[in-house]
């Protein structure tokens, strides 16, 4: 199953906030996890994981989606779900120890967990 | 196989034969005339003629064969004539069980073999003979013909039976005898067992365990995240001058840390279950603990007592279960009061007589069934002072405090908090409420209580649906000019009262007014009549006071000559209240009459007394020394009957008796609650309370030499 999200470009006024001098999102380049309730070694491959497929298929969030969900599938067994947008809201229930919230680079959230 | 020979002479031989063995029989049998039987067309030979040889040729030839038989030669394609004619035919085929005796394969049995060899003998015998030629041939033939069995040339003739066959049946008779001893009745069984029926189980397993999880993603969202996260990290940053990496991601890992086993306990202890049964155990371990405790309450009397009687011995409290709350140890006990309903059910006040050191109250419930640790505890800001049950809901205890604050608690609410509190907003004493005490609902059905504090005020507390209301009953004064001298009350309805209000308000008037305050220390209310209570001050006076006149008193005793800590009126007698004073004496007093009855000195302050709620003449009083003492009026009229030191260098401050077992309560100042036993001797009580009643006035008009009043 593959669920996957992609938006457009949020509104064009970011342009003229990043003309700021003084713009915070120029740090915003690392991962933030923003809840998980993986294992620890688990955790840190799967973030790796995603910052690899999000920088590989830069602009692309289905893609980037698409080939999260087909390493999990094959790392830690079937029924992996991912999804990578800029908004988007969910509620889903998910296999305890396998829920990953994410945002990546500012704009980006991602959500990866496995389903029953 | 066919004999080539001419009829006749094969007639002959068979007749001859048949003389031959008609001859011999005829020799056996003796008895027979001997005599030849000849057949009549017999021919009649010469001697010459049987002499006569004759030769015949027996050849194996079959006249019937045919002797030009031509087969098709595949080889050469041509037919063919065969030059060799099948001469064999059979006539007869019966497989038998003869085997040959030199047979390797072959151990005939015995029967067998006896029946083989008698077969045997017998053909000898007929061999013997001498005369069938043709039988032995036949014979020999027959021998031959199964030995050149099996020759392909024989392929016409049908095929002659296997000689195979015979000896394996044989075999397997010759087994079967060999097994079975007997071989006649011998009969293989066989059973068929059972199939069991196939079933089907099967089991669900547990799935995995699974969670819920919502959230929005919105730009600001990541946004904020991120701005709180780098925060987050500058302030690691500043706290320890490390990498970034490191401390974020140790920060990480503590924030979005689950919480969840922690909660999982929590809510084992909420679940009422679990608490009552934790309950249960622990009053159980309570009882075990404390056994010789319960066998003596329960069973134990002092048979001394029972012998010698009151007046000459002094009777013996025996001390029960000592009632500590742990934290509380630095603490008085101010108050104590027994559940109306329940037996073993007490709550405790905790706070401080001393002015300097006070500090937060409590109040803790107690049962006689887990001395270790209070049913219910209750925090207060100021220290407790007194408590009373209300009789109708003994759930509902009415609180006053060093404050100046009343409460009211409700047991039945899980909350904490009271049910009401009075405040400075609503009206609250200015001085510490020294008693409280629950009346009977007014008109409208609402409980109420009343209070007396230091300031001279006694207020009546309605318990109306969301509030506490307040209403002043009476401001003691130490005014003596108000209260009234003469010795008949009804006097002040009539003439005097407009004076004394007159020159109250006079009074009033005075700036000096606010100086003139009686502060009140105890109260008490009349059995038969609701409104009339008798006050104590801490100057020494009593005053008798009406509900329905809030300026002025009924009536002044004047005897004490220090504070007043307790008033109690009989709960059989309506005239006759007792008086407990710092100045180490008791009185006890008629409210008609202003001097005292008795007086009883016990030699050092007398904190707290109580008379016995079954008997109108045994009362009970504690002392500051540490020393409890029961009076008998009826046994001893000046002493006590019972004279028990409790505790050393401790103050006893409060005592109480149970409505329903012989249990007496006492509080000292170190926190600690002591339960004592009565003796059965001072359990005696009348049936009538009317009895009780009168006992008492009888005492009380010998020790006044007064005449009875009508009552």
């Amino acid at each position: 199953m593959e669920v996957s999200e992609s938006t457009s470009n949020l509104a064009e006024g970011k342009g003229e906030k990043t003309s700021e001098s003084t713009d915070p999102r120029k740090n915003f380049n690392y991962p933030l996890v923003k809840y998980c309730d993986m294992l620890d070694e688990m955790k840190l491959e799967v973030v790796d994981l995603v910052v690899t497929a999000l920088e590989r298929h830069q602009g692309n969030y289905e893609g980037a989606a698409k080939s999260v969900k087909e390493t999990m599938d094959k790392k830690y067994g079937n029924s992996w779900h991912s999804v990578v947008g800029e908004g988007f809201g969910f509620e889903i229930t998910h296999e305890v120890k396998n829920l990953l919230y994410m945002f990546f680079g500012g704009n980006i959230g991602v959500l990866l967990w496995k389903a029953l | 196989m066919y004999q080539q020979r001419t009829a006749q002479p094969i007639s002959e031989t068979a007749t001859s034969k048949k003389t031959f063995v008609d001859v011999n029989r005829d020799e056996d049998d003796d008895w027979l005339p001997k005599e030849l039987q000849k057949p009549p067309n017999q021919c009649q030979l010469t001697e010459q003629e049987l002499d006569e040889e004759f030769t015949r040729i027996l050849n194996a030839n079959n006249p019937l064969a045919p002797q030009n038989i031509a087969r098709y030669n595949f080889k050469e394609k041509t037919f063919k004539c065969s030059p060799n004619v099948d001469h064999l035919v059979v006539h007869l085929d019966i497989s038998g069980y003869l085997t040959f005796k030199n047979d390797v394969e072959e151990k005939p049995i015995k029967p067998v073999q006896d029946e083989n060899n008698a077969t045997e003998t017998e053909e000898k015998a007929t061999n013997t003979e001498g005369n069938s030629e043709e039988n032995k041939n036949t014979e020999t033939t027959t021998e031959q013909g199964t030995s050149t069995e099996g020759n392909p040339e024989n392929a016409e003739q049908p095929p002659a039976p296997a000689p195979a066959p015979v000896p394996e049946q044989e075999q397997d008779d010759n087994n079967a005898a060999n097994n079975s001893k007997n071989p006649f009745n011998f009969s293989e069984r066989a059973l068929q067992t059972f199939n069991n029926l196939s079933r089907e189980t099967s089991t669900n397993t547990e799935p995995p365990p699974k969670n819920t999880f919502s959230d929005t993603v919105t730009q600001w969202a990541i946004f904020d995240e991120y701005v709180k996260d780098l925060a987050q990290k500058e302030k690691a940053n500043k706290e320890k001058a490390k990498p970034a990496f490191g401390a974020k991601n140790k920060g990480d890992d503590h924030t979005f840390e689950l919480p969840v086993e922690n909660h999982v306990e929590d809510v084992y202890y909420r679940d009422p279950e679990l608490k009552m049964s934790i309950r249960k155990i622990e009053r159980m371990t309570n009882q075990n603990t404390h056994d010789e405790i319960t066998q003596d309450f329960k069973y134990w009397d002092d048979v001394a007592d029972e012998v010698k009687g009151l007046k000459n011995s002094n009777a013996r409290l025996l001390p029960l279960w000592k009632f500590v709350y742990k934290k509380e140890k630095k603490k008085h006990v101010t108050a104590l009061c027994w559940n109306p309903c329940l037996s073993d059910f007490f709550v405790v006040g905790y706070g401080s007589y001393n002015f300097s050191k006070q500090g937060p109250g409590l109040i803790a419930c107690f049962t006689l069934k887990n001395p270790s640790y209070p049913e219910f505890v209750y925090n207060t800001n100021s220290g407790v002072m007194c408590l009373d049950f209300y009789e109708k809901t003994p759930s509902l205890i009415a609180v006053g405090m060093y404050d100046g604050t009343v409460a009211v608690y409700d047991l039945a609410r899980k909350s904490e908090l009271p049910l009401y509190k009075s405040s400075t907003k609503t009206g609250k004493h200015t001085d510490p409420v020294w008693e409280v005490k629950w009346q009977k609902d007014d008109l409208y059905e609402h409980p109420n209580f009343f209070s007396i504090s230091s300031d001279g005020k006694i207020i009546q507390w309605t318990l109306l649906k969301n509030e506490l209301k307040k209403m002043d009953i009476i401001i003691l004064r130490s005014d003596k000019e108000l209260s009234i001298k003469t010795e008949d009350p009804k006097k002040i309805e009539t003439e005097n009262e407009d004076e004394n209000i007159r020159a109250l308000i006079e009074k009033e008037n005075n700036e000096d007014v606010a100086f003139d305050y009686a502060s009140g220390s105890c109260f008490d209310f009349n059995l038969q009549d609701d409104n009339v209570f008798v006050v104590g001050t801490e100057e020494g006076n009593i005053f008798k006071c009406s509900t329905s006149y809030n300026k002025q008193y009924l009536m002044t005793y004047e005897g004490h000559q220090m504070a007043i800590y307790c008033t109690k009126y009989n709960k059989f007698h309506p005239r006759i209240f007792l008086s407990a004073s710092a100045d180490w004496t008791i009185k006890l007093w008629d409210h008609d009459y202003d001097k005292p009855i008795i007086t009883f000195d016990l030699n050092s302050p007398v904190s707290s007394i109580e008379w016995s709620p079954y008997s109108s003449t045994i009362f009970a009083a504690v002392t500051n020394e540490g020393k409890v003492y029961i009076f008998e009026l009826n046994e001893k009229k000046y002493e006590p009957v019972c004279e028990q030191q409790i505790v050393k260098k401790a103050k006893l401050t409060h005592i109480r008796f149970n409505k329903y077992e012989p249990i007496l309560l006492v509080g000292d100042d170190k926190g600690n609650i002591y339960s004592l036993k009565l003796p059965p001797s001072l359990r005696k009580h009348s049936k009538e309370p009317r009895d009780e009643m009168q006992k008492l006035e009888k005492i009380i008009l010998i020790t006044s030499g007064r005449m009875p009043q009508n009552n």
